[in-house]
């Protein structure tokens, strides 16, 4: 299958510490690839490097065919026109209704009139479930399942070939983060697009994935499909889906074993 | 040793900052020469920065007006005061306090509310969803802003020149019993057009600087509430120096030509 997203020996180091070491990693098109990982295992630095937002010290990153690591902002328009970002807390712009942040896109760079805009934005609220009624809400009125979902009907208002999600469920009651676990399949499956979750939850995992990949110390150490990650007896993966403080992953910023020792005693 | 490494670090820090603060204002210059202009924006800024500042401005510069015309009358000659006052207020006014105080009263409003905002939309990753959506935030955000503070600060100074003076005008004919004819008339005759156009350019320059140290600080704001206090904070006090700095040295060039 032809590759839509393709990164090669992705390095990216913030003062003395390597985030990226190495990373390597092929999403198909059409795939919904989902990267786990523990918090400070580099996963959202893949992310923002694949957007562009963060330029990898070294590496490559392809997408649909074309080098992205130093290409210049205004170079990667056709590229940026094609991708859809559910950011972790929605990253919706406060000083705008619900259907000037849905419909953003199709306002500021294609010109769309008020009431094509307006009629995007219901279109797009309507596929992730919510009512005309909130057209005309700011965010700040929003709930937390809300504000995830208007996050969502802009990343899908475009119809992107490409859809990233940042910790999609992060936050969200049982029941919402199914809803949300649906929504995505559903929108994911509507527009046929490629797309990369990161996400720390199972749950999300196991209802959206085609692939897995899990991300430790900067680099890709194991993936697989669903069929896969139950039958690995890889000790991180062990580790990471079965929630196990005890393994070979070892949690940022304290020695585990002597905590745990110092709370037993 | 470790006071030499603290010297190194102070001055590596200062020329980082300096450098970075460079190419924003390069990023800044080139997103005001390039399309997309985003008018709506630059309308509902100048009505932040400009007609919001108004009452703020109005009455600092009346009350100033006022207390220079106290201390010149109780400083000078009292049995010619009427037109020492008159003159020194007005020259006072419009060549200084009227831009500085307009300026330093409308950073510690504006810088920090441009601070607080866009450093708001940076840890909350509003900055990153702009970029996502094919926006530029320099064209969208800092842009704008740069603009209508670069414009709204010379009216707000002439709004505080004429304030400033009617101030001086209330104290002289309602305290001192100055003759109010007389009062205008000396006004007018020392006022050259050159002490107001000068204070006009000295606040647009400031008008510049509010708004690029708040958009500035806020851009690079990080750690979340803390960082975006720090921020705020940063803009009013870097702002506020870099008025009295660039006053200084535009007072120089302009007066001692």
């Amino acid at each position: 299958m032809t590759q839509k997203i393709s990164l090669a020996h992705v390095h990216k180091t913030f003062g003395t510490k390597q985030v990226l070491r190495g990373l390597t990693l092929d999403i198909e098109k059409g795939q919904s690839m989902v990267v786990i990982g523990g918090s400070g295992s580099g996963k959202s630095v893949m992310l923002k490097s694949i957007l562009g937002l963060l330029t990898p010290d070294s590496g490559s990153i392809v997408i649909d065919g074309q080098e992205t690591v130093g290409l210049a902002r205004e170079k990667r328009t056709a590229i940026d026109a094609q991708i859809g970002m559910l950011f972790q807390n929605g990253a919706l712009f406060d000083s705008l209704p619900v259907w000037k942040n849905v419909a953003f896109r199709g306002i500021q760079n294609e010109g769309m009139s008020e009431d094509e805009a307006r009629q995007i934005g219901k279109q797009a609220l309507r596929r992730v479930g919510l009512g005309d009624e909130l057209l005309d809400l700011f965010p700040g009125a929003l709930s937390g399942g809300m504000h995830k979902r208007v996050g969502l009907a802009r990343a899908i208002a475009s119809s992107p070939e490409i859809i990233f999600f940042d910790e999609p469920t992060t936050g969200l009651d049982p029941i919402m983060t199914d809803v949300i676990n649906h929504l995505i399949e559903d929108c994911v499956q509507d527009l046929g697009a490629t797309t990369l979750t990161i996400t720390h939850d199972m749950t999300s995992v196991r209802a959206i994935a085609d692939k897995t990949a899990l991300l430790y110390k900067g680099e890709i150490i194991w993936h697989g499909d669903q069929a896969a990650l139950d039958a690995s007896e890889d000790p991180f993966l062990h580790q990471f889906i079965h929630g196990l403080a005890h393994g070979p992953i070892e949690v940022e910023g304290q020695q585990l074993e002597a905590a745990l020792a110092g709370l037993d005693s | 040793m470790a006071a030499l490494a603290t010297i190194g670090r102070f001055f590596l820090g200062f020329f980082a900052q300096t450098g970075q603060l460079a190419l924003f204002i390069g990023q800044t210059l080139a997103a005001l020469t390039r399309p997309p202009f985003y008018f709506r924006m630059i309308g509902q800024q100048m009505l932040r920065i400009g007609y919001f500042s108004l009452p703020v401005v109005a009455l600092t510069s009346f009350f100033t007006g006022g207390a220079l015309a106290i201390q010149i009358y109780y400083g000078g000659n009292q049995f010619n005061s009427e037109a020492i006052v008159s003159s020194i207020v007005a020259l006072g006014i419009t060549r200084e306090l009227g831009p500085v105080l307009g300026g330093l009263m409308v950073a510690g409003r504006v810088s920090a509310a441009i601070a607080a905002e866009i450093g708001t939309m940076r840890v909350t990753e509003q900055i990153d969803a702009l970029t996502t959506l094919s926006t530029n935030p320099y064209k969208y955000l800092v842009a704008p802003r740069v603009i209508a503070a670069t414009l709204c600060m010379p009216l707000l100074a002439l709004v505080a020149d004429i304030l400033g003076i009617f101030g001086g005008f209330v104290v002289g004919t309602q305290s001192f019993d100055f003759n109010a004819a007389i009062y205008v008339q000396r006004t007018f005759s020392f006022l050259q057009f050159d002490d107001v156009a000068s204070g006009l350019i000295k606040a647009a320059v400031f008008g510049f600087i509010i708004a690029i140290m708040g958009c500035y600080n806020g851009y690079h704001s990080k750690g979340g509430a803390q960082g975006v206090g720090r921020a705020t904070t940063n803009a009013v006090v870097s702002a506020s120096i870099l008025i009295l700095a660039a006053n200084y040295l535009m007072t120089a060039l302009l007066f001692s030509a």
